[in-house]
């Protein structure tokens, strides 16, 4: 049989029966597009993760200590902890601890209500920022427990709109602070929740503020991200021996953290790549269904082209190209729905969209996926339509 | 040519038997023109289909060519229908999406031809039955006689050894039917041997030889000089 031909009738069929056609390429549309647009959000939240992760420094390391039971102030002292970095400075390049509450910054009649941290000098290193205006926190007002706050770019932009915010004077929790620095926009679009709604006092002035001496969390990052394992090591061998109980500290370094979001976000992205595969697979159902249809509606042709000398192969061939030509065609519809669409969704959920040489694998995995299920699904139809005797075939009207 | 010998073909209904050809034996010699002419049930259908090898018999024996049919898989036998047989079917039996020269061009698809020789014989067989001019018009766009000339052209394009037309006017009004008849003498005259299969003995009559065919047995064999001279 001629392959061409083949190819020929079935567009030829697929056009006489556009809505047809188009029903039945359905499921497989469905089920592409489905396909396309989950795994592609899957893989830009993956990215959007990544890149925040990232950005907080891939040499960074948080130690939590649980505060314990009702009245229990289980806690670990700055001093430990310096001492700790000092012992292993080889691998250990700074400390911060990190005192956090919530709490509202007020000037004039704006305010805004946000995080305040407590931290120390070295935290501008730990955590890469960078200023645009003024001056971070130092060891000054560490030790002196100055009323002063270096805040972000949100926080700017919300109390201060075109003034310029350094030199200005603030209130926290309704006591007075000076701006002394404002920090670097991290995002282009600075938002509440946001990596630029920040507020950061020395760590000392922060105790009082918030009324809780005890420090529960450090900032800590290895002198490179090659040292990260031997960081979070020592810190977790540390901690043990202060507390006996690895229940009681958790030591996460940002490393680990990527690798397990990593992980859970590829389980998910199989996951849903299954679950629209069933669609798919459904989809295939139908065009088996709709063959079926045509076989029993085209008897009389199958007995025309038995007769004049078509054999079972060059039957199942012609309709096994029709179905394959409308499930691919199915496919390539959904290939280009799924694109776009998986583009808006990205655009609507804020993530930047997944790079088209990235989305290769699932294009490609995707349309030969529809290509297999209509052959597959392709095969029963054709086949009954090859088994049918030429006699009862021409008689059928 | 032909050879068919005791051929019985019975079908069983429940607990009935028919049998729709009760003994048949039949010679066609190279370039005849016979007529197979019966009432309806008289088994003229079924042997078409015998004749045409769209079916295999019961018993007896049927050669084509020299080529026992008998026994025969399913695929040989669309082989040998491909190459010896030039089907004509009282509905045109034309495939309606495909334009006329592709309907005559199929049978050459299944026969393996290469496209551009497909395409030459095609245009020659449409020639033959003058449609060349409508070789690109869909079998809706052509009248029924038309239709009838291209599947004839069909019938023809494969040059086979046998043209066999079941009621080939059956469809038509006299006027186009006296000239598919015409055509199908022409047909005969250039060399190729010709079954045409009618209930209507005026038709029959324009074959030269005419085989009665009634309770699936034949009952008369008689040589037309009208059929011949006409």
């Amino acid at each position: 049989m001629n392959v061409f031909m083949a190819f020929k009738m079935a567009i030829e069929s697929i056009r006489s029966s556009k809505i047809r056609s188009l029903l039945t390429m359905l499921g497989v549309i469905i089920g592409v597009a489905a396909v396309i647009i989950l795994v592609n959000i899957v893989t830009a939240a993956t990215l959007s993760m990544r890149t925040e992760l990232e950005s907080m420094g891939t040499n960074l390391i948080q130690v939590s200590i649980s505060r314990g039971g009702w009245g229990q102030t289980r806690s670990v002292s700055l001093k430990e902890v310096e001492e700790l970095a000092e012992e292993n400075s080889d691998i250990i390049s700074a400390v911060s601890p990190v005192v956090t509450s919530m709490g509202t910054i007020k000037y004039g009649t704006n305010n805004v209500n946000t995080s305040i941290t407590g931290v120390s000098e070295d935290y501008s290193d730990i955590r890469s920022l960078d200023m645009e205006e003024g001056r971070f926190i130092s060891e000054a007002d560490i030790e002196g427990r100055s009323n002063v706050v270096v805040i972000g770019e949100y926080i700017r932009k919300e109390l201060f709109g075109t003034e310029s915010p350094i030199g200005q004077t603030v209130k926290i929790n309704n006591e007075k602070f000076t701006v002394v620095g404002l920090l670097k926009a991290k995002s282009t679009n600075a938002s509440a929740g946001g990596e630029d709604d920040v507020m950061l006092l020395p760590y000392s002035r922060a105790t009082r503020l918030i009324r809780n001496a005890n420090i529960n969390s450090f900032m800590v990052s290895a002198v490179s991200s090659d040292y990260m394992t031997e960081a979070t090591e020592a810190i977790e061998d540390f901690l043990y021996k202060k507390f006996k109980n690895d229940d009681y500290y958790n030591v996460l370094n940002t490393a680990e953290l990527i690798d397990t979001i990593d992980d859970a976000l590829s389980v998910m992205s199989l996951l849903m790549a299954g679950i629209a595969g069933i669609s798919l697979v459904v989809g295939g159902i139908g065009i088996m269904n709709i063959m079926l249809v045509t076989v029993s509606e085209r008897t009389r042709e199958i007995g025309i082209r038995k007769a004049i000398g078509a054999r079972r192969a060059s039957i199942i061939t012609q309709f096994l190209i029709e179905s394959a030509v409308i499930s691919c065609l199915g496919g390539l519809i959904g290939i280009v729905l799924g694109v776009v669409g998986s583009y808006f969704v990205c655009v609507a959920m804020d993530m930047s969209a997944v790079p088209l040489p990235e989305q290769t694998t699932v294009i490609l995995g995707s349309f030969a996926f529809s290509a297999v299920i209509g052959i597959f699904f392709g095969l029963y139809p054709a086949n009954k339509a090859a088994k049918l005797n030429p006699i009862d075939a021409l008689r059928t009207e | 040519m032909i050879k068919i010998k005791d051929m019985y073909k019975i079908y069983t209904m429940g607990d009935v038997e028919v049998r729709a050809l009760n003994g048949i034996t039949l010679h066609i010699k190279p370039k005849e023109f016979v007529s197979i002419i019966g009432p309806s049930g008289s088994g003229k259908s079924t042997l078409m289909n015998m004749i045409g090898c769209l079916d295999t018999a019961t018993s007896g024996e049927y050669l084509i060519d020299g080529i026992p049919v008998e026994n025969m898989s399913e695929d040989d036998l669309a082989v040998l229908r491909n190459e010896k047989i030039g089907f004509i079917f009282q509905g045109y039996n034309l495939l309606p999406k495909l334009t006329a020269l592709e309907n005559v061009e199929l049978p050459l698809i299944y026969r393996g031809i290469s496209p551009s020789r497909r395409r030459e014989l095609a245009e020659a067989a449409l020639a033959r039955v003058g449609m060349e001019s409508r070789m690109n018009h869909k079998p809706k766009e052509l009248s029924g006689g038309q239709q009838q000339r291209v599947a004839i052209a069909r019938a023809l394009s494969n040059k086979p050894s046998l043209i066999l037309a079941d009621e080939p006017t059956g469809a038509l009004d006299s006027k186009t039917g006296i000239e598919v008849l015409e055509m199908m003498k022409d047909i005969h005259k250039e060399g190729n041997t010709v079954v045409l299969i009618t209930h209507d003995s005026k038709i029959a009559a324009h074959a030269e030889r005419i085989v009665t065919i009634s309770d699936g047995k034949i009952t008369g064999d008689t040589t037309s000089k009208e059929g011949i001279e006409a």
